[in-house]
């Protein structure tokens, strides 16, 4: 690890009076960014502590919302979301993440940020244009069975990794930020990535004096809600793919859904295509298949991930299937199909 | 001057921001409990136990924990006897090289204190949850090379059963 120099946050306001903000990054939990500064894959010269930010750790209700401060860890979340119906896909995309070790230490805002696990982007012995910039891209005919199929570019096909960030996608969550003069503003998750395009380096619209303070979760009527994730064992390994959905069924009718996919896009992937096709109408496999072979339109394998298109499109159809004989069953269903 | 707690001790914390947990308890303080399988994250053999929650010592930076306790294998027994889970581990034959053994414990015993708090796991959303692989979900983070899976899993049962090991 290369020598770097701490200032602490106590305060996400007090960020105003660190100045300059060349080489730094923030450290909240550490299990991306130690790792990464290991490797030396990161190597800032400043760290910006976020263990001593109190006040990031509290979850905040209103009727309107849930807040969760940029701090909270990834069990606690877990743990909260598993008492609300409503949040249901977050508890279960969080509890499918990393291992109960990782999850106590892992945070909110780390989480959202966390970087690629692409082999070469990890390796630095090998050409990666996201640690490189220009450096060329080994994916491409490499070993690419865990990469993207939709999002990507020429340059860059690294899947986005985080489960979290998906059912955040799914439920529409903002997240709330403030930078070193103070400003503020509000950022739809759906909108906080950035394809790779030739760009790879670049992975978020956040600026890099940006700080996460929170993410804030509308509330409203929820439906059925899945978190389904494919890989390969059934436990600590990332998503090869998996689904995020929240549906609710109408006297047949799909009245409203939200859906994301995970392990396949260059960023948590909002279908936002197969919502629109399949919104206010009658539920049947045949449109649930349509639907989503819409959203694969633009999908494109590098080879060792070519299986990742027909098996997303058997999951989320399989997971829409499943919600709506939920939701025939039993009208007005929020939450989970089955939890203890 | 900033410090942690280790097995009940306080020390001063080290100089150097770049210090790991791990690397600290090994280095600095000469406990070699807590084991150096993968140094990232992969592997569980560095488990500790920081104010009651279960990490990875491999990827803490030791300046963050500031004010914070942590128990490791060292400290997990009383001054007399074993842990029941340590107790359970011989019993059970729960290991074979003994590499991931402290780790293992240490998972293991905060562990119990989850269900207890009746955390939830993925398993609670299985539609045929079984309380054998809601205990292998949550004790996934620590890996065996030996694979002495079986034998943890008797171990970890016999305390969780609170049946007596002699
Ligand atoms: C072995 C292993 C298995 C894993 N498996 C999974 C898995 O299956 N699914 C999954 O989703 N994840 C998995 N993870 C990843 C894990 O979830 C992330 O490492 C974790 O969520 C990152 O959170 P952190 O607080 O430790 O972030 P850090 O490592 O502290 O930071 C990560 C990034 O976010 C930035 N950052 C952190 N907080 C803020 C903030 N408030 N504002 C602005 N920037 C910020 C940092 O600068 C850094 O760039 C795994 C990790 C490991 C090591
Ligand atoms: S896919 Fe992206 S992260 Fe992986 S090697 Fe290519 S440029 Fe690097
Ligand atoms: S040494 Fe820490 S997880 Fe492997
Ligand atoms: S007993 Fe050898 S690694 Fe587990």
């Amino acid at each position: 690890m290369r020598p770097f120099s701490v200032n602490s946050l106590t305060d996400g306001k007090q960020l105003a009076d660190i100045g300059t903000f060349e080489s730094s990054r923030f450290l909240a939990g550490g299990t991306n960014l130690v790792d990464l500064m290991k490797h030396q894959i990161e190597t800032p010269q400043h760290i910006i502590d976020l263990s001593r930010w109190d006040s990031a750790n509290n979850i905040d209700e209103t009727d309107d919302y849930y807040q969760i401060g940029a701090m909270v860890s990834n069990t606690d979340l877990a743990n909260f979301a598993y008492q609300r119906k409503d949040l249901s896909v977050l508890s279960q995309a969080l509890l499918s993440g990393a291992t109960v070790q990782l999850r106590n230490r892992a945070t909110t805002g780390g989480n959202l940020l966390q970087r690629t696990r692409c082999y070469y982007f990890y390796d630095t012995n090998q050409p990666c244009n996201k640690r490189e910039p220009g450096s060329g891209c080994a994916a491409l005919d490499g070993f690419n069975r865990i990469h993207a199929v939709l999002g990507t570019s020429e340059h860059c096909i690294a899947s986005h990794p985080s489960d979290m960030a998906v059912a955040m996608t799914a439920l529409d969550a903002q997240v709330k930020t403030i930078n070193t003069k103070g400003d503020t503003r509000s950022i739809p998750v759906r909108e906080l990535y950035q394809l790779p395009g030739d760009t790879p380096h670049i992975e978020t619209v956040l600026a890099e004096d940006e700080l996460i303070v929170a993410v804030k979760i509308p509330k409203k009527k929820r439906g059925t809600q899945t978190y389904r994730k494919v890989r390969d064992r059934s436990s600590y390994a990332f998503a090869l793919v998996s689904v995020a959905c929240d549906l609710t069924l109408k006297d047949g009718v799909i009245a409203d859904i939200s859906l994301a996919f995970g392990g396949v896009g260059t960023q948590p992937w909002h279908a936002a295509s197969a919502e629109d096709f399949m919104r206010n109408k009658t539920a049947s496999s045949s449109l649930y298949e349509q639907a989503v072979d819409l959203e694969l339109n633009p999908a494109r394998g590098a080879g060792g991930n070519d299986f990742k298109i027909p098996l997303i499109k058997r999951t989320a159809a399989f997971v829409i299937q499943q919600a709506v004989e939920h939701q025939m069953a039993n009208p007005g269903h929020q939450g989970a199909i089955h939890a203890r | 001057m900033a410090t942690i707690t280790i097995n009940g001790q306080e020390y001063p914390l080290p100089d150097d921001p770049r210090t790991t947990l791990l690397d600290f308890l090994h280095q600095h303080l000469k406990l070699f409990g807590a084991k150096k399988g993968c140094d990232h994250g992969q592997c569980g053999a560095c488990t500790v136990v920081v104010d009651n929650e279960r990490m990875n010592a491999c990827l803490l930076l030791a300046f963050q924990l500031e004010g914070k306790s942590v128990t490791t294998i060292e400290g997990i027994a009383s001054e007399e006897e074993l842990h029941p889970l340590q107790k359970a581990f011989v019993k059970c034959d729960a290991f074979q090289c003994g590499f991931c053994t402290s780790g293992q414990i240490c998972s293991g015993v905060s562990m119990m204190n989850e269900l207890q708090e009746n955390n939830p796991s993925t398993v609670w959303f299985e539609p045929n949850y079984s309380e054998q692989e809601d205990i292998k979900e949550r004790m996934s983070g620590n890996l065996c090379r030996c694979g002495a899976y079986a034998n943890i899993i008797d171990a970890v049962n016999i305390v969780r059963q609170d049946k007596e090991v002699s």
